[in-house]
């Protein structure tokens, strides 16, 4: 700049010049105003209280509604907020939440849920029965266009009021007997139902807000919410603050004051933050640089936990020559699963010989075949491709990960080795891979699943003929009525017997996929300054349990000890 | 009048990049609510579909984004569902600015200073070393400088923080990493700029005139070879000012740059269009005071 200032005036001083010097400048103090405006907007000066407790959370969050919110970043977020009529612990298992106890009638079809009495929003006004029907049917609502409005299809006229067939909310299976009681008729029993009333798109969401302000409700200052947590404010990509609901019927046990969420999803970010001490817990699956997952998993502050999900190979059976089950059951057996756990994935992650994860409630899986190249081949030449012979170049279809792509190039080794095919690759950006894969535009894909609920049918529901989830084209008529039989059965062994003869036929008979692995989490936080964070397979943690102990700044612990935070466990 | 002939012609311009850029998107395979997991009946894509009106016409959509856009109204993000492009634009815009005007401030202050003494010192040492450090900066790219930075001063020396934008402190690195490919290409800019300016006419006569060779430099050449600097600064900053991806990335900074490649890899349409249509604006009037800066710096340049 003051290049031009000397360049100006060294020529002839003349008065143009001496104008246009002036106003050359004027532009660039105009600019450095501009830019001066912007400061303060794009937060160079904050004065907030430090949070007590600071994670790290994967995806900025799509959208905090829990009618309308699907990923698990918005989930753990969403968690916080508001409430269902059961909550979870913080093992993830089913406890009274805004319902105090609930009845389920002899024949399982009939739940009556009493709500607490002492209920009320953030803002103050009491919670009733009919917020809870009004949730519901909300979610339901068409105008609400929720994608995990199947969530509710448990209930009676449920999926028709969703689909359009019937106006009517009323004829919902979920009413309001008196202020503080709800009815709820299901379809059939179902087993998982208890767990689903925590689940977010059944939560309590509150009515006034939402019928005043329409789709941008969340953006109501102060929003009331009947969760642990106040939403103090969500900035695009940078942080979502909450602040403990003093108005929570459990208040008394919320752990921390003020919790930072923040989005992240680099790898090497997130590490960063947390080594500087910027973030006290990071705990989306993907936050771990997979060059040092050997060496971080070493250290004590990394805990690595199973969780429910699978990593599996659908085979498009409508194409040949993968319509014939003994060159399906032949491609499984020579996969060596071992190999790309121990070779690629490197976290922990156990082989998979069947879909429904390990350490599935109420559920024990029967195991499929291992690995055995020199069975593969002779159901490969049973086939009709002796040796690979005449077997034509098919392709394996995958998305842009790195982990992806490796085991891609893995199984196309160990299918040329073992069995002597021609595999090409086919990688495809995220939106096309899901759209080749919804229309069965493919040979054969990698595919993955991570379990909505704690509960088989979460996985063996997905390949019925039916499902928009079966990726594979296999219809099997026996299956379905299996998999039905099982939801409708009370009895929890003998669903558990419908749905291991049901997964035989997936992946010892039929097997229109390879079960390739089951996912390992890691997250990281020092267990001797963070508490109240338990791994389980859901990989969900309810906020009002986590809390910061030991030193800190000694602002922190005033300004939690105003907030009336009490440090008892939970 | 040819400013404002020139800012007439803007609107049929930015008309065709938002046809352009509305076609395109929606030509890409897949859409912004395809999901890995499909939702337990088809009707409820159609719901979703049905509140955003992308079961309508294409041409349709375009006008009723057009319509929209008459009121000040960018439309909803279809992947971020509770926020609006305007808040988008809103809460990330100035971030990206305040990210831009440093890195631009940055690049100026290192690349001007680094043109004129490599120029000044042509075929000694100091050039080479000054030239090469300048070819040194365009080349690495800011995905290498940027972790490089933060491994120095942030990992290892703990002097700044390693990401985020909170305080002073968390704005210094930043704008190194994205200025730094931009100084490199003022300071090539400039040095040649001063090059050629030395061996022009009127140097040749001021010289003769038995004029001093710093205040050739200072006066004379200084502000003919700034000319191309300026012409580059305009889409420079136009760059700059709407973010970048890759640092943003990086050092975890809440701009926009992150919103327009993701929401075209999310297919977030109105986020695309609308972001688009935003750098077309920028790009224009930041060309437009390019050439109006030439007019007060050149004596020779008219606009007719």
């Amino acid at each position: 700049m003051v290049i031009f200032k000397r360049a100006a005036a060294g020529s002839r001083k003349s008065e143009v010049g001496k104008r246009k010097v002036r106003a050359a400048w004027r532009g660039v103090i105009f600019c450095l105003l501009l830019f001066a405006g912007c400061l303060p907007n794009s937060g160079c000066v904050r004065r907030e209280p430090p949070a007590d407790v600071t994670i790290i959370n994967g995806a900025e969050p799509e959208t905090l509604d829990p009618a309308i919110l699907t990923g698990q970043p918005e989930m753990r977020i969403a968690i916080g907020l508001f409430e269902g009529m059961t909550r979870l612990d913080p093992r993830a298992r089913p406890i009274p939440g805004l319902a105090e106890s609930w009845e389920m009638s002899p024949d399982g079809l009939t739940y009556t849920f009493h709500l607490r009495t002492n209920l009320v929003w953030s803002t103050g006004e009491p919670i009733t029965a009919d917020d809870v029907v009004y949730s519901w049917t909300r979610a339901l609502s068409p105008a609400t266009a929720s994608d995990y409005a199947g969530q509710l299809y448990y209930l009676k006229n449920a999926q028709s009021f969703n689909e359009g067939k019937i106006k009517d909310p009323a004829l919902v299976g979920v009413h309001a007997l008196d202020k503080y009681t709800v009815r709820v008729d299901l379809n059939h029993p179902t087993a998982f139902f208890l767990d689903l009333c925590a689940f977010q798109t059944l939560y309590v969401v509150p009515r006034q807000t939402i019928e005043k302000y329409g789709d941008r409700w969340l953006m109501a200052r102060p929003l009331p919410v009947d969760g642990p947590y106040e939403l103090v404010y969500w900035r695009l990509n940078d942080k979502v603050r909450l602040r403990k609901n003093p108005r929570y019927w459990d208040a008394a046990h919320t752990q921390s004051g003020i919790i930072d969420i923040v989005p992240i999803t680099l790898p090497s970010v997130a590490l960063n933050l947390y080594l500087r001490g910027q973030a006290d817990v990071v705990w989306d699956k993907g936050l771990i640089p997979t060059e040092l997952v050997d060496v971080l998993l070493k250290r004590p502050d990394f805990h690595r936990f199973e969780y429910l999900a699978s990593y599996f190979v659908c085979f498009n059976v409508t194409r040949k020559p993968f319509d014939d089950p003994r060159v399906r059951q032949a491609l499984a057996l020579a996969t060596d699963k071992e190999l790309i756990v121990k070779k690629i994935t490197r976290a922990g992650e156990q082989p998979a010989s069947h879909l429904v994860p390990n350490g599935t409630a109420n559920y024990t899986s029967p195991d499929g075949p291992g690995y055995d190249p020199v069975r593969a081949r002779a159901l490969l030449a049973e086939a009709g491709y002796p040796g690979g012979k005449g077997f034509p170049r098919f392709e394996y279809m995958f998305n842009s990960t790195p982990l992806d792509e490796s085991i891609a190039v893995e199984l196309q080794q160990m299918w040329l080795k073992n069995l002597g095919i021609h595999m090409d690759l086919r990688q495809l950006e995220w939106k096309v891979y899901l759209n080749a894969q919804s229309h069965l535009d493919f040979d054969v894909l990698r595919a993955s699943w991570v379990g909505d609920y704690d509960d088989a049918n979460t996985f063996l529901g997905m390949f019925t003929s039916s499902d928009g989830n079966n990726w594979t084209g296999w219809k099997n008529a026996h299956y379905d009525a299996l998999i039905r039989e099982a939801n409708e059965q009370v009895d929890l062994t003998k669903r558990e017997k419908l749905f291991q003869e049901a997964e035989t036929i997936l992946v010892r008979d039929a097997m229109p996929i390879i079960p390739v692995y089951f996912y390992a989490g890691v997250n990281y936080f020092d267990t001797n300054k963070i508490q109240g964070i338990y791994q389980n397979v859901l990989d969900d943690h309810p906020l009002q349990y986590i809390r910061k102990i030991g030193r800190g700044p000694s602002r922190l612990r005033s300004a939690s000890a105003r907030q009336g935070v009490e440090s008892r466990g939970p | 009048m040819y400013f404002l002939r020139r800012i007439l012609f803007a609107v049929p311009l930015l008309l065709v990049i938002s046809v352009l850029a509305f076609a395109l998107v929606h030509i890409a395979p897949g859409g912004p609510f395809d999901r890995e997991r499909a939702p337990a009946s088809p009707e409820i894509k159609r719901n979703i579909e049905a509140k955003y009106h992308l079961n309508e016409p294409v041409w349709k959509q375009y006008f009723r984004y057009l319509d929209g856009l008459a009121h000040g109204d960018f439309g909803p993000s279809l992947k971020y569902r509770a926020h609006t492009v305007n808040d988008i634009i809103a809460q990330g815009l100035p971030v990206s600015m305040l990210l831009g005007a440093l890195a631009f401030g940055f690049a100026m202050g290192v690349g001007l200073p680094v043109g004129f003494f490599t120029a000044a010192r042509r075929g000694r040492w100091a050039d080479y070393a000054g030239s090469f450090l300048a070819v040194l900066a365009v080349c690495i790219p800011g995905f290498v400088i940027a972790p490089l930075l933060i491994l120095t001063f942030s990992i290892k020396w703990r002097l700044l923080p390693v990401g985020l934008w909170e305080t002073p402190w968390h704005m210094i690195l930043p704008p190194i990493a994205l200025g730094l490919y931009f100084a490199g290409q003022i300071a090539r800019l400039f040095r040649e700029g001063m090059m050629n300016a030395m061996q022009s006419e009127f140097v040749a006569a001021a010289r003769a005139k038995g004029l001093g060779e710093k205040s050739l430099l200072l006066k004379h050449a200084c502000r003919i070879a700034v000319l191309p600097v300026v012409s580059y600064s305009g889409p420079m900053l136009a760059d700059l000012l709407t973010g970048s991806f890759i640092i943003e990335n990086i050092f975890q900074i809440p701009g926009i740059g992150v919103f327009l490649v993701n929401g075209s890899l999310n297919r977030d349409y109105t986020v695309v269009v609308g972001l688009s249509l935003l750098y077309a604006v920028l790009l224009i009037a930041l060309n437009l005071m390019v050439d109006f800066a030439y007019t007060l710096l050149d004596p020779r340049v008219k606009y007719e």
